[in-house]
């Protein structure tokens, strides 16, 4: 058994991989967000990723604030675009590793298009949605992963409209590497943040986050630790095999690894792209070459 | 830039990926819109060539978000595209301002509003170019009358871009886009690729620096070591965000003043026979070819006319226009929109001076004799 192996956080401290002169940091008490943020700290730590050569970008919500506090290169860019700017990253400096973090909100109604179109294309990257169902910066509107027949602000008498199932969507557009976890499992999730990091193609990962202080609030879900405990009743991993009593979410999910293809990468068909395309510093970008 | 460059019979748009790819541009990303999509094809077939990438995104937003990813990554990057597309794309040139991101944005009008005449030139751009993107925000605008020019000025675009850290966009209209005419392709004068400032040396933090006197900061280039944070919240010298109305103020004023501060360095302009105009033609693009025309008739006809041609649109070549119009009783502003350059003119008119709107909006060029007509009107 390495069970103890897998959850025991020898020798990182998140505190080395964070921009502590920004804290205390804004998230909400309770807020889910942090332990996703953990999670992939823990992972580039297991990994020995560089903090110098990771390069990680943000769209616009709860989710798109985490990049400030981490001690990398780091973009908030425009809401919904974090993947279209990514694109452009990655492709100009394969040396970079590329991360980056959206929402429910930023990934599949702003940015729905340019998630698609991600994963068709397959460029080498990461991306984590932190699925929280809401919009929590704007004050709790509804989102398109909002359980139908909740409230928020924007939906007083319950949600009519079905949630969208972003993983499903990834498969379908051909993303390399698709998976999902919640919060409540921060090992279990830094595994899959790591098996994302090294698959060779774009990976999708859905974080099942929580945002206590006002979706919660709002439709009653209890308190923070009873919100994360709660998840659990939603999972369906397949080890369950989908036995366990009615699920909390009204929508239950899948987590683990949901998809995994070896498409080739989008730089396999273009070679002249696995070049790093920034000149080296010593020659300068101004030569005409 | 004169005699080492081949000559080759090209049409504008191919001319402007051939500048492109002088002046050092290693990425372009775009989508497929009238009158501006053999921008893009010849960028396709260029870039692989100089090992540069070319990438054909899902939208406009997607492409304006791919060059700025890009140049952030320290690569000299552009788009092209035409109305429409250019109207999409004002969130990230907004990003673009914000952050200070070197990028070159080409718009080959067309006619508007809306989906407009996509096959027919227009002019109307003109303030959408300046003020397209919301809040207070620098940007520089070049306006290329000729296939040459637009080489010529495409070059000048990434250098102003990387040296002033600032979006440019380079305007012309589809009958320049789509003009067949002989150039020389001359590569880039000396100086002319002056590139960004980077941060480096000791030091390393999060804070790639304050700007100097030339008001410009040094960037922080990924995997440099300095590990900065870029945002298009308002953000101090730190590259962090700010509320605190003396940061925001010092930040604001010195990203709008460095367009000032090197005013004189990215002004260009043209003018005929200012010395003695009494009425001056201003105009830009291929109307300033007809005012070209016209103005010489007249003056053949005795009538003092000259012409002021603004290669740099914004920021408008005010001092030069001034000097140009000094003996003039009128100016008139032939473009293809409903008047907008006009409105800049009129702005920066004295009182004495007679400002007259000649616009064309149906979609045909302004002729010579059109111009020529107004110029007599005036002069009568």
């Amino acid at each position: 058994m390495n069970v103890t192996s897998h959850i025991s956080a020898e020798g990182f401290d998140v505190r080395d991989y964070l921009r502590l002169d920004l804290f205390p940091h804004f998230l909400c008490p309770g807020c889910g967000h942090g332990m996703a943020l953990r999670a992939l700290m823990w992972a580039l730590h297991e990994r020995g990723t560089s903090m110098d050569r990771l390069a990680v970008v943000c769209g616009i919500g709860c989710s798109g604030r985490l990049g400030a506090y981490i001690d990398a290169n780091t973009f908030h860019v425009t809401h919904g675009r974090p993947l279209a700017f990514a694109t452009g990253l990655a492709l100009a400096r394969p040396d970079l590793e590329v991360v980056v973090i959206t929402g429910d909100g930023d990934c599949l109604a702003i940015g729905g298009n340019h998630l698609i179109h991600a994963c068709r294309r397959n460029l080498n990257m990461t991306c984590l949605m932190l699925n929280n169902e809401v919009y929590g910066m704007t004050g709790g509107q509804v989102s398109p992963t909002t359980a139908e027949f909740r409230f928020t602000t924007t939906t007083p008498q319950g949600n009519h409209e079905p949630g969208f199932d972003a993983c499903k969507l990834a498969e379908a557009a051909g993303a390399g590497f698709v998976g999902r976890e919640a919060t409540l499992q921060v090992p279990t999730l830094k595994d899959l943040i790591v098996e994302a990091l090294d698959h060779d193609g774009f990976s999708f990962v859905e974080v099942i986050s929580d945002c206590t202080e006002i979706y919660g609030r709002k439709n009653a879900l209890g308190n923070s630790p009873e919100m994360i405990l709660s998840q659990k009743a939603g999972m369906r991993p397949d080890s369950y095999g989908n036995k366990v009593d009615e699920p909390f979410r009204p929508n239950p999910f899948r987590t683990g690894v949901l998809a995994r293809t070896d498409r080739p990468e989008y730089r396999v068909h273009n070679i002249g792209h696995r070049e790093n395309l920034s000149e080296p510093r010593s020659r300068g970008l101004d030569d005409n070459g | 830039m004169a005699g080492t460059g081949t000559i080759r019979n090209v049409q504008g748009n191919h001319a402007c990926a051939l500048g492109a790819i002088a002046a050092g541009c290693r990425f372009f990303a775009g989508y497929p819109i009238t009158p501006s999509s053999e921008v893009a094809e010849r960028m396709a077939r260029e870039l692989p060539g100089v090992k540069g990438v070319f990438i054909q995104m899902e939208d406009e937003i997607a492409s304006m978000g791919a060059v700025i990813g890009a140049s952030l990554g320290g690569v000299k990057a552009m788009t092209a595209t035409s109305g429409p597309g250019f109207s999409l794309m004002q969130e990230n040139i907004g990003y673009a301002a914000q952050t200070e991101t070197p990028c070159v944005i080409v718009n080959v009008m067309r006619g508007g509003p809306s989906t407009g005449m996509p096959t027919r030139p227009s002019q109307g751009d003109i303030m959408q170019a300046r003020w397209g993107t919301h809040g207070d925000h620098p940007v520089i605008v070049l306006a290329p009358a000729s296939v040459k020019e637009v080489y010529d000025e495409m070059i000048r675009a990434f250098g102003l871009a990387e040296r002033l850290r600032v979006p440019v966009i380079v305007l012309f209209d589809e009958v320049i886009g789509h003009l067949l005419e002989s150039v020389e392709l001359a590569p880039p004068a000396p100086g002319a690729l002056v590139g960004r400032k980077w941060a480096q040396g000791p030091g390393q933090s999060h804070r790639p620096g304050a700007a100097g006197d030339d008001m410009v900061p040094a960037m922080a280039r990924p995997g440099d070591g300095y590990r900065a944070h870029t945002t298009g919240l308002t953000h101090d010298e730190t590259g962090f965000p700010t509320q605190d109305p003396v940061a925001v103020d010092r930040f604001l004023r010195r990203l709008l003043g460095k367009i000032d501060h090197h005013r004189k360095s990215i002004e260009s302009y043209e003018t005929v026979a200012p010395d003695d105009a009494g009425i001056v033609v201003a105009a830009i693009g291929v109307t300033s070819r007809a005012a070209r025309r016209a103005v010489k008739t007249a003056r053949d006809e005795g009538i003092k006319a000259g012409l002021f041609r603004p290669i740099t649109l914004w920021p408008f070549p005010t001092e030069p226009f001034l000097r140009a119009a000094r003996r003039a009783k009128a100016v008139l502003v032939p473009e293809m929109n409903a008047g907008q350059m006009c409105l800049e003119i009129e702005r920066i008119c004295p009182d004495t001076v007679s400002v007259v709107s000649l616009g064309r909006i149906d979609g045909e060029p302004i002729s010579p004799d059109e111009i020529l007509a107004a110029i007599r009107k005036i002069g009568a």
